[in-house]
């Protein structure tokens, strides 16, 4: 075992170091088969992928996983600190930088803590090993008998050093054994306590901390022209008045892509308004509408995959059958700031972008393959952006940003989207159908449970292919769209949460998966699964209905796996349940699920006042109990469970994207509302810690369940059920006729 | 030209007359806090106080304020400590991303300048026009409503 200096060394002029020592004694072909590394650091086992302890009293660690508001980098440092045993300020924190961290793949899916936090745990666990190792030697003392303190090793006679004198920014070359001991939850300072996030201070106090905000050296605007339509061609475009217009440096076209590059924002703006006003575009005459893409999806060429297939053969013939058909729009993810991202060809022909992509490499090679040049010379650094809650427009604008920066080598190209373009053009959660059949004996009791769901894809990330990325579909060569493609199990896509938890005697669950597209479609959190359990939960409680069982009790019935029955239990004691008294007009729902079926257990019970006359559904209140494994970092997790309870409101309450042949007619906070404070509700968030168990993720947890308790709510208050998202004043009263 | 007054501070300005505030704040004179989020008035990203009042800058010309006290974000702290409300937001963990909390913080902001000891309702009220997509509108309140407790 060595520790050697690379290219990565700060000390100039230091020879490698190579420190052969033992940590165990034996020698490691004597030892039993490692225990498997946790997370990614099976993809990246050296120590030195993670972590750099500097000469000055520093400890960096590098992640590929980065932060988008869910606290990610808070908690890895809080998981990092602890097991290394330094105070949590020595850390510096690289994360999404392609060339200098470990390429964990997308920021997404809940899988930052599960894979990103136990592979910091482990890997500092073994650098913290591999120094008390070092210290040992250097202080002529058993490892055993040292003690660690913020990272300086002490040995029984007084003796000490620091991590910093032992290494002094040479780097740990080490691979990680997956035998570094995790130390004892009463020696942590930080997993499982509060602690501050560490990015807010700096969002509160106006620092320069967001991709917006950055102003290199001798930057220029730049900003493209985007269709009035999916399929629309550029038939004429006169540009020369424009390129004399004040400020503009040049004028970029390639086919269909248009792209102005000016000295000042303003001036870019002015500019591209010219360009949007003289461009004529010929647009496609057909196309779906947010009403009719729920037949069209029925009259796709489709793949049928039959994901569970356990129908019970035994129910009588004569057993009840009962019906539903739900249905979810497109909705966006409609960040509250535009997609931005800077651009810069260098001398040495690598373009380097900034850019707030959930996917930095994938993305730069997806540029790479767009630009024509090796994806060694695409260099992409990921600094923070406005929620995205999924694949929005980020990594487009960073194409946008990159070929418009072929165009003015060595000039910044900064680049951010209007709130048009955001609305318009950043691919949506898809459209989804979907269809229920129970089979039920004379009690209502379930015999058989059959679910059918029709959808288009939930994932066209760049995923290193150019025509993934709106510009590159436009180039005069263009790039074509990839068929997409369904992810199967076990986290599942279109069908993520279509299998439901529940032990019935019988369940059938077929995915229709679509490839073809009716509005531009991908990543929106939680993918298939909101509007999958929004139908379970949904129909939970029809069948519950007809059963004239309480929703609760009935859901138990089939509900087998004790964390879930604990979650859904404490949810409705938090709300009180088993009390509550109905007023007119007012009723109260539950919905549950466990995300993914493998990641955090959530429930939600919601109370709604529904005005009769009004169709208006008022949110009285929202309570949730969450299990999402060991809990790092309590106000983190509860912050993704109540924000993801908001949101999910707001998509179910008010939210569908509209458009024809003629475009995205949501183009704005106008046309597309959000919930707004006066309409958020008091939510309680409660988690049920389970240290030593794996971490659960849990950033997506809460938006399946919340969608079908605030169907139930409204049932139980008024009797309407509503299955088609969303519950506007329009269609509640529809439901109440 | 405008002479513009922010936080305390004067600035020649060599922006067009017709030039949003926004721009100018985040562009000419290198402050990161309003920001951009719709330039139609229509999500509150880009508020800041013009004589104590909740303006919107992406739809308010620079021309229109010149010589007028312009307050953003960054002058409510004094020599790098926050204030008691930015304090609250600190203390509440009162956002996800954070974009949006310039905006909230400078109307709610307003707010307090003009009733200091605000309900939970006329807090909402307030902040009623200003949007964040996290989710975390109950913290921002909570925020809001510390501060005023500790005001
Ligand atoms: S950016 Fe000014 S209100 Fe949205
Ligand atoms: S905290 Fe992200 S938009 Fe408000």
């Amino acid at each position: 075992m060595t520790i050697e200096t690379t290219r990565r060394s700060l000390l100039a002029g230091s020879g490698a170091l190579a420190l052969g020592f033992s940590i165990t004694g034996g020698s490691q072909a004597q030892q039993p088969a490692a225990p498997a590394l946790p997370g990614d650091l099976k993809q990246h086992p050296k120590v030195s992928s993670w972590l750099r302890i500097e000469g000055d009293g520093r400890v960096r660690l590098l992640i590929g996983k980065v932060e988008l508001g869910q606290g990610i980098l808070t908690a890895v440092a809080q998981l990092c600190a602890d097991e290394l045993d330094i105070d949590i300020k020595r850390l510096d924190i690289t994360s999404g930088d392609t060339q200098l961290v470990p390429d964990e793949g997308v920021t997404a899916g809940s899988f930052s803590m599960p894979n990103c936090g136990s592979a910091v745990r482990q890997v500092s666990a073994e650098a913290r090993q591999i120094l008390v190792s070092l210290a040992a030697a250097k202080l002529g003392a058993d490892a055993a008998s040292l003690t660690v303190a913020d990272g300086t090793v002490k040995a029984p006679n007084g003796a000490s050093v620091t991590y910093w004198a032992l290494v002094a920014g040479r780097e740990l070359e080490v691979e990680s054994t997956g035998k570094a001991p995790i130390r004892p939850r009463e020696a942590r300072r930080y997993a499982g306590k509060h602690v501050p996030r560490l990015d807010i201070p700096a969002k509160v106090m106006g620092d320069q901390i967001f991709i917006q905000d950055l102003r290199p050296q001798g930057m220029v605007h730049g900003r493209v022209l985007r269709p009035p339509a999916y399929g629309a061609k550029l038939v004429k475009l006169e540009a020369a008045e424009v390129e004399k217009m004040p400020g503009v440096v040049k004028i970029v076209r390639n086919g269909d892509f248009v792209g102005v590059i000016a000295e000042q924002e303003v001036q870019a703006l002015n500019a591209h308004a010219r360009l949007q006003s003289i461009a004529q575009w010929d647009v496609p005459k057909t196309g779906e509408t947010q009403d009719t893409v729920y037949d069209w999806m029925l009259k796709q060429p489709e793949k049928l995959i039959v994901i569970k297939d356990q129908p019970n053969k035994t129910v009588p013939a004569d057993a009840q059958t009962i019906e539903a058909a739900y249905k979810r729009p497109y909705h966006m993810h409609a960040s509250i700031g535009p997609s931005t991202a800077i651009g810069l060809l260098d001398a040495q022909g690598v373009t380097h972008v900034d850019t707030h992509s959930q996917s930095v490499f994938e993305t730069g090679q997806a540029i790479a393959e767009m630009l024509g040049v090796d994806k060694a010379k695409v260099h992409c650094r990921h600094v923070q952006g406005s929620g995205c809650y999924g694949h929005n427009g980020a990594d487009d604008v960073a194409a946008d940003a990159a070929l418009l920066a072929q165009a003015v080598p060595g000039k910044p190209v900064r680049i951010q989207w209007s709130r048009n373009d955001e609305h318009k053009w950043e691919p949506y959660g898809s459209a989804m159908l979907i269809k229920t059949k129970a089979r039920v004996d004379a009690k209502g009791d379930i015999l058989d449970w059959t679910l059918d769901l029709w959808s288009t894809s939930h994932g066209t990330r760049p995923g290193g292919k150019a025509g993934n990325l709106l510009a590159a579909r436009m180039l005069e060569k263009p790039f074509a769209l990839p068929t997409p493609i369904n992810g199967g199990p076990p986290n599942y896509a279109a069908d993520r949460n279509a299998i439901a938890l529940y032990e019935f005697p019988g369940q059938t669950v077929s995915t229709h998966f679509l490839t073809n597209f009716a509005a531009r479609a991908s990543s929106t959190r939680g993918l298939g699964a909101y509007a999958n359990v929004f139908s379970i939960e949904s129909f939970m409680d029809e069948l519950a209905a007809r059963a004239k069982a309480d929703p609760v009790e009935y859901r138990l019935r089939y509900l087998k796996d004790e964390r879930a029955r604990a979650v859904l239990q404490k949810t409705a004691d938090m709300l009180g349940w088993a009390k509550y008294e109905k007023a007119p007009g007012r009723g109260r729902g539950i919905g549950f699920a466990r995300y993914k079926g493998l990641a955090t257990y959530c429930a939600v019970a919601i109370e709604v006042e529904v005005n009769r006359a009004s169709g208006v559904v008022r949110v009285l209140r929202a309570v949730s109990a969450a299990d999402a494994g060991e809990v790092v970092a309590p106000d983190g997790v509860k912050n993704q469970i109540e924000g993801g309870i908001v949101q999910s409101l707001s998509w179910t309450l008010k939210e569908a994207v509209r458009f024809d042949a003629s475009g995205v007619k949501s183009s704005d906070w106008v046309s597309y509302p959000i919930l707004t404070f006066s309409e958020v509700p008091p939510i309680t968030v409660e988690l049920i810690d389970k240290p030593g168990l794996p971490f659960l993720g849990a950033g997506e947890a809460s938006q399946g369940p919340t969608g079908a308790a605030l169907a139930n709510a409204i049932a139980d208050a008024v009797g309407a059920r509503l299955r088609d998202v969303p519950f506007t004043p329009v269609r509640v009263k529809a439901a109440l006729a | 030209m405008p002479v513009l007054k922010v936080n305390g501070r004067t600035h020649d300005v060599q922006a067009a007359e017709d030039t949003p505030l926004l721009y100018v704040l985040r562009n000419d004179l290198a402050v990161n806090s309003p920001k951009y989020g719709c330039g139609l008035a229509q999500c509150g990203a880009c508020t800041v106080l013009v004589d104590g009042q909740p303006v919107r800058s992406c739809v308010t010309a620079a021309s229109a304020v010149a010589g007028r006290d312009i307050t953003t974000l960054e002058g409510l702290s004094a020599g790098g400590k926050p204030s008691k409300l930015q304090q609250a937001f600190i203390d509440e963990q009162a956002m996800q991303c954070g974009y949006c909390v310039s905006g909230i913080i400078m109307r709610a902001q307003a707010l307090l300048d003009q009733n200091p000891k605000p309900t939970d309702r006329e807090v909402r009220l307030a902040l009623d026009g200003n949007l964040c997509r996290c989710g975390a509108q109950n913290r921002m309140v909570r925020a809001v409503l510390r501060a005023a407790q500790e005001g």
